[in-house]
């Protein structure tokens, strides 16, 4: 008898000839994840187990936050013997009081009992063990699953994870982490649904300081808790943003820096071999997040760009940074790049056409260039 | 690398580096037991407060160690304000350090009447104010000897004729210990603190003139007359001990940083003609603390300028410079929210050399040429 984690996943339940694929990738991200505890993981009907770890709750903690788990049970592995398997139903209904039911299932159609006759037959023992329950087949407030597999598994809690699916089976893609409140959570949206990612900051040296630069680091830290590690590209952009400043109409600033963060993100994204960007824009959040804006920036780039916030109000945003614990990094007050030479009056209309004229001044290619080539590269887990 | 942020902390000196090590591998031993090597621990800590007692012409007062000068201070302002009955009046200069500042909020918020006294624009405090709130029964006056935005040195003498017989006199010297001219009969209370001083972090201490009654902010086992239970921060004490030794060994301190700030503001008119000085006339001021703005350029970006070249500065004070708002200090002295955006400190140490003054000055020179064209709408 021992302590096992009984690991189930969701969406990926409906993959159709992929899913040994899809599993694959899940069961080896799992393990990835409870490495530092020692824990010992395998995939067997339909299930993902975890045992030999150091520390249950920490261990729970670990496999919650991976992408593809729909929930977690910590759970009692057994050798197939009835009054085995009641002693350890009774010893955890121990603790509970109201309704319950017994889910029982059998995979191995040579024990003896079949599903109902297990489930009334411990139904009954808990029953007698505990006064303070009841049965309710229909609503059960507590659900006692027995499983008779290779081996019995007994489990009755049952702890949400984050859902999603298997990191890396949703291709790579590359975000534009600024160290706002939004984009970290533009990235948690889309690693959820698998995609691997790595992101690109702007930094702007004298403007920006060395605090900054650690306040971004901590965010790519607290998304790889999820993703298990990614690498930061961190992008020199004070020449670039001083030349804007110089030479191109004022109200437009804020727009032609978008542009310029799009043209050297795209290069960045096909050295990291993804195949689209993610940024945190949300419509009409800021001038440069308006339709028209957004057209604009579009128009410089040759790779989809997602922006999973697009539909979301600024409150529904937060709320997820806290869930998943980068609010409190994000609100640090450090300036960031945006925030140097915002334009007093910036043009929220912007038209496509009056780009090249407001652009012509600049050397945009030598620009891109110069600044991915010096570009650092840091990589965080 | 030139280091010219001393105000925020000092590297610690070799002699306290040295009698720290002493005390963690030899003289670990708790200076509250009874067998002898715990007891040699205790001469030490004993030897180490009569050191800082004469360093302030205290020998006849009480020294409670603390783990820095916040602690310090809030002893001193609430320990007193404690043992007093009733609500009080009490007073506190507009330019002190957020641990002087935040301790007279929290009175003010129990109900005492809180006066605050103002300044001028070279950072004198506003006399008449003062005597305005000592007529109306102040029974507590708080004013740092040497203010560390701007290094305004206080008139504690004239402090001191106006106090005596009316009001305890508590004095923040974290700035000025050693470094400016001091002695307790200028003061019933005096904050000081080890790291600016080439000692460690984490140890500091409270002078208390006999007869002055505190309330302890912290209890348990006694220690320090029972003033701040807890056991000695032994290695802390023998380093300030020995970085007091050593400064006052080297004499003269004074003389020798006021000849290097006079020559880092000569070197920074030069590279910057418009630099404007903030606070006291330089030859006035403390000798290690000057303040400028570099107009047109913001101090924060002034600052990650001069740090790309190896020079290290601050805007304001440490304990609020990550808070991004322009310093309070400043702007109680009278002076625009431009010209106080655009201010940088500058403090130096007897180890500050002259050729790190002339670097900083040329990096200076440098970056103000560059970042003055660039200058936001």
């Amino acid at each position: 008898m021992r302590d096992v984690l009984l690991v189930r996943y969701g969406e990926v339940f409906l993959k159709g000839a992929n899913r040994p694929y899809f599993l694959r990738m899940l069961t080896e991200n799992v393990r990835k994840a409870v490495k530092p505890v020692g824990g010992h993981v395998w995939l067997s009907d339909a299930r993902i187990y975890v045992s030999d770890f150091a520390d249950l709750q920490d261990c729970i903690a670990r496999v919650t936050r991976v992408f593809g788990v729909h929930s977690v049970s910590p759970a009692v592995e057994m050798e197939k013997d009835l009054d085995a398997i009641s002693a350890v139903c009774i010893r955890m209904m121990q603790g509970y009081s109201g309704t319950f039911k017994v889910f029982a299932r059998r995979s191995d159609k040579s024990f003896p009992m079949n599903s109902m006759e297990i489930g009334q037959e411990i139904g009954g023992r808990v029953l007698e063990s505990n006064p303070n329950l009841k049965v309710d087949v229909h609503k059960p407030q507590h659900r006692l699953n027995v499983e008779i597999r290779d081996n019995a598994y007994v489990c009755v809690e049952e702890v949400p994870a984050v859902g999603g699916m298997p990191m890396g089976t949703g291709g790579k893609a590359a975000l534009l982490l600024s160290g706002g409140i939004d984009s970290p959570v533009a990235g948690f949206q889309l690693m959820k649904r698998g995609v691997r990612c790595c992101a690109i900051h702007f930094q702007s040296p004298p403007y920006t300081g060395e605090l900054a630069r650690d306040k971004v680091m901590t965010l790519a830290k607290e998304l790889s808790a999820y993703c298990g590690g990614m690498r930061v590209y961190l992008v020199p952009f004070t020449k670039c943003q001083l030349e804007i400043h110089e030479k191109c109409p004022e109200g437009l600033g804020t727009l032609i820096t978008r542009r310029f963060m799009m043209r050297i993100a795209e290069r960045l994204a096909r050295q990291y071999g993804a195949q689209a960007l993610i940024t945190g824009e949300s419509l009409g959040q800021v001038a440069s997040q308006t339709m028209e804006a957004l057209v604009c920036t579009d128009a410089v780039v040759g790779m989809p760009v997602f922006r999973p916030l697009i539909g979301m109000d600024k409150t529904e945003i937060m709320a997820v940074a806290e869930k998943i614990g980068t609010y409190e990094t994000s609100i640090l007050p450090y300036e960031d790049c945006c925030t140097v030479f915002t334009p007093r009056h910036p043009v929220t209309k912007p038209k496509l056409d009056t780009m090249p004229d407001a652009e012509k001044r600049l050397d945009v290619e030598a620009l891109v260039s110069e600044a991915v080539e010096n570009t650092e590269v840091e990589y965080v887990e | 690398m030139a280091y010219l942020d001393n105000s925020a902390t000092t590297r610690v000196c070799p002699e306290a580096v040295e009698a720290m090590v002493r005390c963690m591998r030899e003289g670990f031993y708790n200076p509250s037991g009874v067998y002898r090597p715990a007891v040699d621990a205790f001469r030490e800590v004993r030897a180490c407060r009569e050191a800082v007692l004469q360093a302030v012409h205290g020998e006849d007062c009480e020294l409670i160690f603390t783990s820095g000068g916040t602690e310090a201070n809030n002893l001193a302002i609430m320990g007193a304000v404690a043992r007093m009955r009733g609500r009080q009046v009490l007073a506190v200069s507009a330019v002190e350090h957020p641990s002087v500042r935040e301790a007279f909020e929290a009175l003010r918020a129990d109900g005492h009447d809180v006066r605050v006294i103002g300044v001028t624009q070279a950072g004198e405090l506003r006399w008449d104010e003062l005597a305005r709130a000592l007529d109306d029964g102040a029974s507590l006056v708080s004013c740092m000897q040497v203010n560390n935005e701007t290094g305004a040195i206080a008139d504690l003498d004239r402090l001191r004729r106006m106090t005596e017989g009316r009001a305890l006199l508590h004095v923040d010297g974290v700035q000025g210990f050693l470094r400016v001219p001091f002695s307790m009969r200028q003061a019933d209370m005096y904050t000081l603190s080890g790291h600016k001083i080439h000692a460690p972090k984490g140890i500091g201490a409270l002078v208390v003139r006999r007869g002055v009654r505190l309330a302890p902010r912290q209890i348990g086992g006694g220690q320090e007359s029972g003033m701040r239970s807890g056991t000695e921060n032994t290695p802390g004490i023998a380093g300030l001990g020995a970085a007091v030794r050593a400064m006052r060994a080297r004499g003269g301190v004074a003389a020798e940083l006021m000849a290097k700030k006079l020559r880092l503001v000569a070197a920074f008119r030069e590279a910057v003609p418009e630099t404007l000085v903030n606070g006291p006339a330089p030859e006035d001021g403390a000798p290690h603390i000057v303040n400028l703005s570099f107009p047109g350029v913001r101090g924060e970006t002034m600052l990650h300028a001069l740090e790309a070249a190896g020079v290290y500065a601050s805007t304001g004070s440490a304990c609020s410079s990550k808070k991004r708002k322009v310093s309070s200090v400043l702007l109680a002295m009278g002076l625009t929210p431009d010209r106080a955006e655009c201010a940088l400190r500058f403090s130096l140490c007897p180890d500050t050399s002259e050729a790190e003054i002339d670097e900083a000055a040329r990096a200076l020179g440098e970056a103000y040429g560059a970042l003055r064209r660039f200058q936001r709408r």
